[in-house]
């Protein structure tokens, strides 16, 4: 008997794992960097050139690194709600601005204004690989002690930033005042 | 209007590229980049590995293999560079490990299942008495 | 007015859908003739109203109805007509439609061409049949109409992707949907048998020619389609073990151990249950296809644009006919009988490992297919199953399957002798180990593995040619054999070139990518390809730089290429046309990359041996389906083991 049921035991399973899959997205790939420190790195910075900036100097702050673009169509959705957190002013948020002219760059921070606190500039994609970034926009949660916590690969949103975001940072800033 | 250009952006469409890189002197280096390169997905395009792709990040990871190449890494040291930043899912040949196990013994459950299922219905057929009076049997496939 | 015209018929053909498998099903349960009556005029119906509502949707596109939202986002005024109507089932609104048409051809077919079987079981056949194509309709209706209207008017159309402007591929689509739904009449076949409670050989006999059909369909669709990929996309490979790929080739598998199956239930009454469930499978795995196609739960490079709400639909919609087929089949299979013995050596024992290595490999890419999907599913993280896993796994059943073809081809029914076998396969066997040798040898240096390959190519081969042989020496004429046996021959040698094809390709290609300006010269296996020239060329819709390429060997001119970087002018996206200069024995092939800035391009040149063998395998391999259908006594009307009302 257990032969002439197999076959609908096996559909059953994959009706089920297909139910699943439904309500998953199959293109984002989480970071394996999540729960390990970040990436050793120094950028010169958008705006002051002749500064630089990286994880080591970063250390101490729980802080979101934004990757941006001017390429990037989804960046200029999210960049309104980038503005509003920076206003609510309870996280720092750095900006990675990825494989871009540094002119338009700066043309776009003018115009649309400057949620970052800094912008590190990453010409070539190169620190950008140690990152794991693939796409742009890309917003890393990195805590006091350079690990990365939490990685959003998709335009940020309001939703997004009071769900996933807020509990994660004030967790980290009670363990760590 | 809107709506239809966001449905058309979801459609990847399957772009080639070529490698415009020099190919590497030493042709067992060639050799080693060109089998790394299309074992490696692309993450941006979607289902393409990166030597066949023409995104920039791509292009970086291709340069990145050839450089670590050059510098003497082994292929274990390319791929696990690759996972240690984007993860298993840039492996088209997934590692063995304890979540790819049943994947990869696969081939042997199956056969091992069907394999037992076709001894025992042979065996069992071959005990039963033959019939001889089919009209058909000699000229029918 | 036309696009509503259209809406309508389809509403309509939705209801003869409806009345048909409602009269076919009852009718047969309360053997009411009257009722039976209503269905073959219903499966017509249907078929007129589908066929004016796919008409009416390719007379928008063709008089260019950008009032029509799908048309806008599909054709345009400067797309030529013939790619109009090929942009008719360009995205998935339009390919679902013509996959009910499809659907409707085929319900008709089996409502006309199948005099001999009684009329009971036929409506009960085109019942589950009409069932299954409501629920296709209701799909369409529900989720994916392609009449909607875009309020305005768009001004000019998005144009038809230009990866699908080519002949190949506007043909490929409905070659494979005609395979793909060809697996609905065996799977309703199944399903009918099943409720009767009753397999006999008759029924095995009906079922073969269709399921032959849709096999042949599947098998051209299938090679059209990596042909296409071949010279399309510009990179030279031809198979990529993509989700959607594999999920064309997953049915064809099964459809293939089916055509073997009916065999042994055909001639020899065994195996019925299994035959069944094959016949449940086959279709079902088409089904599973177009989920995984069409509700974006997989990447894949030829991805239709997915919304979960039609995902969700197919998936309730596969759950059911699936589910119900297999219900019935756990409450009838057990009593379907088990027939007569057979000796270990015997044809029904090779059928049975062929069987067995088909859907393990059927098995194999499934688990493939699915497992980066269990992972996320389970929360187990994203992992990628490609290229290298399939090429290797899928060896491990077919490798041994193809060897033992070559001795399974001989064998006899019930028992079989070594003896006559063995002097039968004495000179294939020592004719095509040198063979295999010297071809192995022929473009470098083999390894094991690829001299196993060629070997099991070339044996194959030769081993069904032994039988035209045996034949004259008996004193026959080769085509005094039923037309089945010669069918069958041809399509093992078909086989036999698809595997010598995929063994030197996958081997022995030779790619190089290089900078080269006008002038340059390279050589690769013997060949100098030198590039000539590049110019600016325009067509209809496209503007493009074209490469010379002309090619010498051993100072002779063999042939000239002219490949192409063309940008279609409405989507501006970069195509690649490459230029090849097919032959019997190799492929030279020369893409064009990117312009370098400083007067140089890049291309892509490869040589490729023996490529052509794998379509033309593959066209054989139909060929002989072809000859195995036109099989006379597939047509003569025997009532003899009728199925009983």
């Amino acid at each position: 008997m257990s032969r002439f049921l197999a076959p609908i035991l096996i559909l059953v399973v994959l009706v089920g794992f297909f139910f699943i899959g439904l309500h998953k997205n199959p293109n984002i790939v989480p970071s394996p960097l999540i729960g390990k420190p970040a990436p050793q790195y120094e950028l010169p910075l958008l705006l002051k050139p002749g500064e630089t900036l990286g994880t080591e100097k970063l250390l101490g702050q729980v802080y979101l690194l934004n990757v941006w673009g001017t390429w990037c169509f989804a960046c200029r959705a999210e960049h309104g709600v980038l503005m509003e957190i920076a206003r609510q002013n309870i996280v720092p948020i750095y900006g990675f601005n990825s494989r871009d002219d540094p002119q338009k760059a700066r043309q776009w921070l003018a115009d649309l204004g400057d949620p970052y606190v800094a912008s590190m500039v990453d010409t070539d994609g190169l620190v950008g690989i140690d990152w794991g970034v693939y796409g742009a926009p890309e917003t890393f949660l990195i805590d006091q002690t350079g690990i990365v916590i939490h990685k959003l690969i998709a335009p940020m949103t309001m939703r997004i930033w009071h769900e996933d975001f807020l509990p994660l940072i004030q967790q980290l800033k009670a363990a760590r005042p | 209007m809107k709506k239809m250009i966001a449905v058309l952006l979801l459609m990847p469409l399957a772009l080639f590229a070529v490698d415009n890189n020099d190919a590497l002197e030493d042709p067992e280096l060639q050799e080693r980049y060109e089998t790394i390169t299309r074992e490696l997905r692309c993450l941006v395009c979607q289902n393409t590995p990166i030597s066949d792709s023409n995104a920039p990040l791509a292009e970086d990871l291709r340069n990145q293999v050839r450089e670590m190449l050059l510098a003497g890494s082994s292929n274990r040291e390319i791929y696990s560079y690759m996972t240690d930043r984007y993860g298993d899912f840039v492996l088209y040949k997934p590692p063995f490990v304890k979540r790819t196990l049943l994947l990869w013994l696969a081939p042997g459950i199956l056969l091992l299942l069907g394999g037992t299922v076709l001894v025992r219905t042979v065996r069992q057929r071959a005990a039963m008495p033959i019939d001889d009076d089919d009209e058909n049997e000699e000229e029918i496939e | 007015m036309i696009p509503e015209l259209g809406l309508f018929s389809l509403v309509l053909a939705f209801c003869l859908a409806i009345i048909q498998s409602f009269a076919g099903l009852a009718g047969a349960h309360w053997r009411k003739p009257e009722w039976l009556a209503l269905v073959r005029p219903m499966a017509t119906g249907q078929f007129v109203f589908v066929a004016l509502s796919f008409g009416l949707l390719t007379w928008s596109f063709i008089v260019n109805d950008f009032s029509v939202e799908y048309v806008a986002m599909n054709s345009n005024t400067g797309l030529p007509t013939f790619y109009r109507i090929a942009a008719v089932w360009a995205a998935h609104e339009g390919s679902l439609l013509m996959w009910i048409l499809a659907m409707s051809i085929w319900t008709l077919s089996v409502s006309w061409l199948n005099e001999e079987i009684p009329e009971v079981f036929r409506a009960r056949v085109l019942g589950v049949m009409g069932l299954v194509n409501s629920g296709f309709m209701l799909f369409v209706l529900a989720t994916s109409n392609p009449f909607v209207r875009l309020l305005p008017a768009a001004i000019e159309g998005r144009d038809l992707n230009p990866l699908l402007q080519d002949p190949a591929l506007a043909i490929h689509p409905p070659i494979l949907y005609a395979g793909y739904v060809g697996l609905a009449v065996a799977f309703s076949f199944a399903v009918a048998a099943l409720i009767e409670g009753k397999v006999t050989s008759a029924w095995a006999r009906w079922v073969r020619p269709w399921t032959l059909m849709a096999w042949i369909f599947l098998t051209i669709g299938i090679a059209l389609g990596s042909w296409w990929a071949y010279y399309e996309l510009g990179w030279g490979g031809w198979w990529f073990w993509d989700p959607v790929e594999n999920a064309s080739f997953m049915p064809w598998l099964m459809a293939t151990a089916l055509i073997h199956s009916l065999a042994v239930s055909e001639t020899r009454g065994l195996f019925k249950s299994w035959t069944i469930l094959l016949a449940i499978s086959g279709f079902s795995l088409s089904l599973l296809g177009t989920f995984l196609v069409r509700s974006g739960v997989l990447i894949s490079v030829h991805a239709f644009a997915s919304d979960p709400a039609r995902g969700l639909f197919i998936l309730i919609f596969l759950g059911l006919c699936i589910g119900i087929a297999l219900g019935l089949y756990i409450w009838r299979a057990p009593s379907l009988g088990s027939g007569a013995g057979f000796k270990v050596l015997s044809r029904e024992s090779f059928l049975l490992i062929n069987n067995l290595m088909l859907v393990v490999a059927a098995g194999l890419i499934l688990m493939g297919t699915l497992y980066p999907l269990f992972m996320d599913a389970l929360e187990m993280g994203k992992i990628s199953v490609g290229p290298p896993y399939f090429n290797l796994v899928f060896l491990i059943p077919t490798l041994p399957m193809v060897l033992l073809l070559g001795v399974g081809m001989h064998s006899t029914w019930k028992r079989a002798r070594w003896e006559p076998l063995r002097k039968r396969l004495k000179t294939p066997l020592l004719i095509a180990v040198p063979v295999a040798l010297g071809l192995s040898f022929a473009w470098g240096r083999p390894s094991v593995l690829t001299f196993v390959g060629i070997f099991a190519g070339v044996w194959v081969i030769l081993s069904a040619f032994s039988e035209i042989r045996e034949r004259q020496e008996m004193g026959r004429n080769f085509f005094s054999l039923p037309r089945s046996m010669i069918g069958m021959l041809v399509a093992h040698i078909g086989l036999g070139l698809f595997v010598l094809g995929v063994t030197v390709t996958s081997v022995f290609s030779i790619e190089k990518d290089l900078a080269l300006r006008a002038g340059d010269t390279v050589e690769l296996a013997g060949y100098q390809f030198k590039l000539e020239s590049l110019r600016n060329a325009e067509g209809p819709n496209f503007d493009a730089v074209e490469g010379m390429v002309t090619i010498r060997r051993n100072g002779k001119v063999v042939t000239t290429l002219y490949p192409q970087k063309r940008v279609y002018r409405v989507q501006t996206s970069p195509m690649t046309e490459a230029g090849i200069d097919a032959g019997w024995t190799r492929d030279l092939f020369v893409a064009l990359g990117d312009d370098l800035g400083d007067e140089s391009w890049s291309l892509r040149i490869q040589f490729k041996p023996l490529v052509r063998f794998i379509w033309l395998g593959a066209l054989v391999m139909a060929f002989g389906g072809l000859l195995s259908m036109s099989e006379p006594r597939y047509r003569k009307i025997q009532k003899a083991e009728g199925v009983a009302p």
